[in-house]
Order: C-alpha cells, then sequence, then structure tokens
C-alpha cells in the first residue's frame, strides 16, 4: 500500500542520497573536474603574465573563445528562468521535480559566463575602474548591471523555494552529516518551522522574485546581444539580435537543464520523479524554439541576404560557403531541424531522443555564438585581407576549465543542497492523490515508477524506450 | 616675445628644413598668413612656424604654451578652441612608391610616437579602383565627431577633446576591447603583449596625447598629435610625407597646411570634391580626403603594391614580443 507517508518516506530517501552517500566514483569524477580546472587556472596563469598575447584574438579579430563563452554560458543560465519562472507563473504543475535544477544551473552558468568577461580583459586587474569611472551609456555598463541584478536576482530564487527543504535537511540529516554541514543547514534553514505565516510569507516572496525576473532575464541576453548590435559591423548591426540571443539562450538552457537531468536522473536512479514526461514536454519546448530559432534566422537572413550590401556579400560567404560553412550548416540543420525531426516522429520522441536533440541543440548553439563573434569581426572593414582565427591551447584550456567549473558547482551543490522542490512536489502529489483514483495511483508506483498517472499513451510507451 | 623677419613673401625655403626654433611669430603675421589663405594658397616659409603662430601666440602670450600643453585646449585668437582637421590628397599619394620606401607618413609616425610594432596608426591602404588598378588610401584614426568607440567604451578611457580629437587614457583603460569591435574604420590597436619599447621612450612621461610609454593590455590608435601642433610642429606624418600630400588644419578658423603652402580648409575641400570614408555610417570623421590615385605625382593606376612597414628601433627594444595583426 503506497500512503501518503511511504511516498513522502521514499521521496526523502532517494532525493537525500547524493547528500548522503558518497561513492568512490564520485571522488573520482569530482578530481576529474578539478584537474581540468586546475589546468584552465594555470594557463590562465600564463595569460595573467604574457597578456592576451598568448591567446590568436589580434587586432582584427579582436574577440573570440572567451566572449564566445561568455555569451554561451549567459544564454544557458536562462534555463532556470524559463523553466522555473514561467512555468510557475502558467500554473504548469508538472514543473515541480525540475525547478530546483533550472535555477541551479542558472547560477551556476552565471557565475562561470562572468568569469569569461575578466578573463577576457586586457587589464584584469583594473576592474574596479568599472566601478569608479563607470559610464551607464556604454553597452558593458548594461551587461555589467544586468549580470550583477540577475546573479542577484536567481541567487534569490534559488534560494526561497530552497528554505523548506534546507529545513527538511536540517531535521533530518543532521546527525547523519559532519559538523559543517549540519552547522550550514542550521543557519541556512533561516528558523523555518512551516508555520502558516511562514507558509504565506514565502508564497509571496516566491511569487514576486517569478515576477521581477523574468523581465530581468529578458534583458539580460538582449543587453548582451547589443554588445554586438550597438556596433556598426556588418551582420551584427541588426535589430533582431536581442531576440535572437534571447531566444537561442532559452533554447540552449532547456538542453542543458535536460541534460542535468538526464545524466542524474540515471545515476541516482531518479526514473520516478524526472518521468519521460518532463522529457517529452521539454522535447516539445525545445522543438518549439528551434521553430522560433528558424523563424528568426529566416529574418536576419533573407532581410540582409536580399539586398546583399557590399560587405554583406563577403558576411554571406563566409557563413554560407566558405570558412565558417560547416558550422553554420551543423548549426541549421543539427541544431535547428534535427530536434524538431527527432520531436515529430513517435520512435524517436523517446528520452534517449529528448537527449540526442539536447546534445545537438547545445553543440549547434556553441557554434552559433562562436560564429557570430569571429565573423563579425572577420568582414574587412578596409581594404585589407581577412584575418583568420583559431584559438591557442591556452584559450581551449580555459574554455574547457570554464565547462569543468560548471559541472563541478553542480557536483558540489550536489552534496549539500537539495535537488528537488521535495515541499512542492509533495504538494503536488497530495493534490494529484486527492484528485486521482486510489488504483491507478498504486499502479504507477507499484510499476516501477515510470509514468505518470497521467501521463499520455504516448509517454508511457516512453517507459521502454527511454534511458534508464 | 621675438619678432622673426619672415613673412610670406620671402622666398620659399626648402621644405622641411626643420629644426626651426620654435619661438613665435606675433599676431599680425599670423593674421596675414591666414588672410593669404583666404586667397589661395601661397608657399610657406616654414610649416612649423605657421603651426606656432597659431598656436603659441594666443592673447595670453608666450608662456601660454606651457599652460595649453598641460590643460586645456589650443584656442584662436577670440579663444575659441581649435577644431583640427586632416585633409588627405589622395591625387598626390603614391604610396611612397617613387621614394622606393614604405610610406614615409607611417614611418614618421612610427618613430615619433614608438608605435609598437605592428601598429600602424596611419596605414596606407591600397584599394581597387572601380576601373582597375590601384589607389593608396593613408587612413589615420579618423577623428570621427559622433565617434562609435567613445559611445562604447565602459570607463571613459577613450574620450573626445574639445578639439575633436579622440584620445585614449592607457592608465584608465580596462583592455576590454569593445571600441576595436566598434570602430568601423580598423584604426585601432591593442597591445597583446607586452609591448617593445625602446630605451628612450621609456623615458617619457606618459599622457594620453602621447601615448608613450605603450603599457600592455590597453588600446592605442592615432592621437592627432594635438601637444606636438600646440608645440607649434606639424603631426609626424604631414611632415614627413614627401609629395605634401596631408594637410593638417583648423576649421575654427578656416585654415590648413601641407607644410608648404596655406590654404582656407573648406575652399580646399569643396575644390577638390573632398568626402570623408563610410560617410553613410554618421560617424563625422574629420578626416577628408581628395580623390585620386596618385596622378599629380605621376603614378600609374597600374603599378600595385608598396614596401612593407619596419620598426626601425626595434632592436633597440629589449626583451620586446611582436605580433602580427
Ligand atoms: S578597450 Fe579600453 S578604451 Fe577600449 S572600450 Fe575598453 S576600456 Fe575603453
Ligand atoms: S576612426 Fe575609429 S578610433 Fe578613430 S574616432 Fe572613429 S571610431 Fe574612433
Amino acid at each position: 500500500m503506497d500512503t501518503m507517508s511511504n511516498w513522502h518516506e521514499r521521496l526523502v530517501r532517494k532525493t537525500t542520497r547524493p547528500t548522503l552517500v558518497t561513492t568512490y566514483r564520485y571522488w573520482v569524477w569530482l578530481a576529474f573536474l578539478v584537474a581540468v580546472f586546475a589546468n584552465g587556472v594555470f594557463q590562465y596563469s600564463k595569460q595573467w603574465s604574457n597578456g592576451l598575447y598568448v591567446t590568436d584574438m589580434r587586432d582584427r579579430i579582436s574577440w573570440g573563445l572567451y566572449i564566445t563563452a561568455f555569451v554561451f554560458f549567459i544564454g544557458i543560465s536562462h534555463a532556470g528562468t524559463l523553466i522555473s519562472a514561467i512555468l510557475r507563473a502558467s500554473k504548469a504543475t508538472w514543473r515541480a521535480p525540475i525547478t530546483r535544477m533550472a535555477e541551479l544551473i542558472t547560477a551556476v552558468a552565471l557565475i562561470v559566463g562572468a568569469s569569461f568577461v575578466l578573463i577576457d580583459m586586457g587589464r584584469p586587474e583594473r576592474i574596479f575602474n568599472v566601478f569608479r569611472y563607470g559610464r551607464w551609456q556604454s553597452p558593458i555598463m548594461w551587461d555589467v548591471m544586468a549580470i550583477t541584478t540577475y546573479l542577484t536576482a536567481s541567487v534569490i530564487y534559488l534560494y526561497a523555494p530552497m528554505i523548506p527543504d534546507l529545513a527538511l535537511y536540517r531535521d533530518r540529516l543532521s546527525n547523519k552529516v559532519g559538523v559543517a554541514r549540519r552547522f550550514f543547514y542550521e543557519t541556512v534553514a533561516l528558523n523555518w518551522r512551516a508555520l502558516p505565516s511562514q507558509v504565506r510569507l514565502l508564497g509571496k516572496a516566491i511569487t514576486i522574485m517569478m515576477l521581477i525576473i523574468m523581465p530581468i532575464a529578458v534583458s539580460v541576453h538582449t543587453v548582451v546581444s547589443w554588445i554586438f548590435s550597438m556596433t556598426l559591423r556588418v551582420g551584427w548591426n541588426t535589430s533582431i539580435f536581442g531576440v535572437l540571443f534571447v531566444a537561442g539562450a532559452i533554447f540552449s538552457g532547456v538542453a542543458t537543464l535536460i541534460l542535468v537531468m538526464a545524466v542524474l536522473r540515471r545515476i541516482y536512479h531518479w526514473e520516478e520523479y524526472l518521468t519521460p514526461k518532463h522529457f517529452l514536454y521539454l522535447g516539445y519546448l525545445l522543438a518549439a524554439f528551434a521553430g522560433f530559432m528558424i523563424y528568426v534566422n529566416i529574418n536576419e537572413f533573407l532581410t540582409s541576404g536580399f539586398k546583399l550590401e557590399e560587405e554583406g556579400e563577403f558576411a554571406f560567404r563566409q557563413l554560407f560557403v566558405d570558412d565558417f560553412a560547416l558550422m553554420f550548416w551543423f548549426y541549421i540543420i543539427g541544431g535547428l531541424l534535427t530536434p524538431i525531426t527527432l520531436m515529430l516522429f513517435r520512435r524517436t520522441r523517446t528520452i534517449a531522443g529528448v537527449v540526442v536533440a539536447a546534445v545537438l541543440v547545445d553543440i549547434a548553439m556553441f557554434f552559433e555564438r562562436y560564429f557570430i563573434v569571429v565573423t563579425g569581426l572577420r568582414v574587412p572593414l578596409m581594404p585589407y585581407e581577412p584575418a583568420s582565427y583559431s584559438p591557442t591551447f591556452v584559450e581551449w584550456s580555459i574554455f574547457v576549465a570554464g565547462i569543468a567549473l560548471f559541472l563541478l558547482l553542480i557536483t558540489i551543490a550536489l552534496k549539500v543542497l537539495p535537488m528537488f522542490a521535495i515541499w512542492e512536489m509533495t504538494e503536488e502529489h497530495e493534490r494529484n492523490v486527492a484528485r486521482e483514483p486510489i488504483p491507478i495511483l498504486q499502479g504507477a508506483h507499484e510499476g516501477g515508477g515510470d509514468g505518470a498517472p497521467e501521463s499520455p499513451p504516448d509517454v508511457e510507451r516512453l517507459a521502454e524506450g527511454g534511458v534508464s | 616675445m621675438s619678432k622673426r623677419p619672415e613673412t610670406a613673401e620671402s622666398p620659399p625655403e626648402p621644405r622641411r628644413e626643420v629644426p626651426i626654433p620654435l619661438n613665435g611669430v606675433d599676431r599680425r603675421t599670423v593674421l596675414k598668413y591666414i588672410g593669404l589663405g583666404a586667397i589661395g594658397a601661397v608657399p610657406l616659409v616654414a610649416s612649423t612656424q605657421l603651426m606656432d603662430g597659431l598656436v603659441s601666440d594666443v592673447v595670453a602670450g608666450p608662456e601660454s604654451v606651457d599652460e595649453t600643453a598641460q590643460s586645456g585646449s589650443a584656442k584662436t585668437q577670440s579663444t575659441r578652441v581649435r577644431q583640427w582637421t586632416m585633409i588627405i590628397d589622395l591625387a598626390r599619394c603614391d604610396g611612397c612608391q617613387s621614394q622606393g620606401t614604405a610610406p614615409q607618413c607611417t614611418l614618421a609616425c612610427i618613430e615619433g610616437h614608438f608605435a609598437p610594432q605592428p601598429m600602424e596608426w596611419i596605414e596606407v591602404y591600397e584599394a581597387e579602383l572601380a576601373g582597375g588598378g590601384t589607389q593608396f588610401i593613408p587612413t589615420p584614426c579618423q577623428q570621427c565627431e559622433n565617434p562609435p568607440c567613445v559611445k562604447v567604451c565602459p570607463v571613459g578611457a577613450t574620450f573626445s577633446t574639445p578639439e575633436g580629437v579622440v584620445l585614449i587614457d592607457q592608465d584608465r583603460c580596462i583592455g576590454c576591447r569593445i571600441c576595436m569591435a566598434a570602430c568601423p574604420y580598423d584604426r585601432r590597436f591593442f597591445n597583446w603583449g607586452t609591448p617593445p619599447i625602446p630605451p628612450e621612450a621609456l623615458l617619457a612621461d606618459y599622457n594620453p596625447e602621447q601615448q608613450t610609454p605603450a603599457t600592455r593590455g590597453t588600446v592605442m590608435k592615432c592621437d592627432f598629435c594635438p601637444e606636438t601642433v600646440r608645440g607649434g610642429t606639424l603631426p609626424f606624418c604631414v611632415q614627413a610625407c614627401p609629395q605634401d600630400a596631408i594637410w593638417y588644419g583648423d576649421f575654427e578658423e578656416d585654415i590648413a597646411t601641407n607644410g608648404r603652402q596655406i590654404v582656407k580648409a573648406t575652399e580646399l575641400i569643396s575644390e577638390r570634391n573632398g568626402y570623408r570614408l563610410k560617410e553613410h555610417l554618421g560617424t563625422q570623421p574629420r578626416v577628408y580626403y581628395l580623390p585620386g590615385h596618385g596622378e599629380d605625382v605621376g603614378r600609374d593606376p597600374e603599378d600595385e603594391g608598396r614596401m612593407p612597414t619596419e620598426w626601425p628601433w626595434i632592436e633597440r627594444a629589449e626583451g620586446a614580443v611582436t605580433w602580427t595583426r
């Protein structure tokens, strides 16, 4: 008999597993990430002492992999907002098990993305000039303001809904974890006792944060795009960049969320909570955004390609047929058309299919960021031979270290933070129990966990086909 | 104030007999120069004297040379602020093909400013002509009046002066390079590594009008030599051009000189159908071009190519790294 308390017990047991159990594989993985990150730090020390000379950026292509990484990671950070805030606002009930991961990705990706701005600076030690002499007319300042605001807001937005879970950890795990974490939970749980007044206050706080974080998130990647579109460069000088960047940001954010979910689901056996339905819905979202990206790209390329101004021709050639054609067509075919196709057919509409789509989307979006940055700068401004750029070992090392840092922060968070909004999931489950006839519920849970009671037939079929 | 006997009527001396003492000409002489300039081109004794007169002989008297060099802008006699301009006569520029050297404007700029290799603050591009053949386009920073680079700088390290010159404060620049992305003329250069500096440049007192010594991780570009001009000397590139193709002047008093002649700037531009680069972008450059391909100095447009630039002091810059553009 799967009573409510049984269900809740199992939920707590399963979701706290990463916090309580540390396998040797965890340590190996952690050591690997630390090593990759350390290599990045070492390579950066070379850059610190020799200058950006160690990169392949030069006067004509003066931004490269670092700025690409900055745009890419800030883009990924949009996962949290969309999934969490928009789904919360639209009262999409299926969101409960995935909001926490989404919000965590946001905060982590923002930290990584923002560090790439510092890494790209010629004089990082002068960073405080930005505050001493900052000019609010500069797009860079808009970015500084937008990103710091977004980071603050998303940390609060990560933290606030986490308080009840942290209190649960405090109450249930205190005698199972070390002193440090016990102290941590006691402090951050803020004396949460689920009193009606506390619940009301928290509800209000979450609603307010949800409302303000959406415009902030949209503004962030818009001003990131404005770094480019506020210049007179062919290819960058377009009003559609804000839309393209925000859509692309959510697109790659959703893809990254899918990947994180898929990996954790597999490692920690969270099949009961991260159901095929979640993957399917996120897959649909991915396909929808792929469609929107296609639309935006057609807008962008047709309006400039139809007229084909003088420098526009060069910009087109390098993208469509010359140097960057491989990347560009991978982006169009692999990153935009394939995800839609995968979601169109029953056979590929599986967890595996969604994960494949997500991998393609993340790679494609990285390529897109890269060719936007590099091709924009490569169009000759004066009569000279087009420059070339291929990132050096130092640049790649630092970029890979950025990915490692992203994973490292998530890996560490697994040990400390609740990865699920346990209280929201419980509330949600209670509602379902009240609504659904009991037998179906039992059946669903006893049958291995996959497939929530109200799954469409499609989704139930997935259970067999999906990764597990 | 010492008076110099020379007037515009004295016989023209061979040009570039610099150095000429920098003590100024008196106000009447200057007025006479300018008056003659208004009539048309007249031979000029020495460009340095003109600039000296223009700049140092302001109302305040000779002491003002020092004052203006330290603070404020060059002023006309009625204390209006000078508005520097450059007019480049492409009909006279042959890319120094006839000299058998790299463009001498570029070389002089490198010598005078210790511009680190590979920076050519004034770079001579070779562009295709519509009907075949090429033209040479010496390109300094265009000193845009609506400067995209100034607008984007997050810390105000790039700024416009009242004289209409765009300068960079390398002590403040954080090396974000958004100005390089913003400049539509490819006129900004970055110190990717520790820049090569000859020993003598290390002694210089840094200021944004001189940009010496160069420092790593900051942006540099043509500064229009405002300090040089205030001190009574024409910019290095203007002095060095063997074809007198580069004119330097002031819109406030509507005057320009190439070191040999002195003319009314606006008239020169209008009569010769002057234009500005990428005018459609709305950047409002202060650098004007007079169309041509070196025909006035006998260049055949089919005669392509120019000598590559060299950095004469590079061996003396110890432990220098250089890079390519
Ligand atoms: S590189 Fe320097 S001058 Fe250029 S925008 Fe950045 S801070 Fe300003
Ligand atoms: S030419 Fe470039 S560097 Fe010079 S003022 Fe214009 S935008 Fe700035």
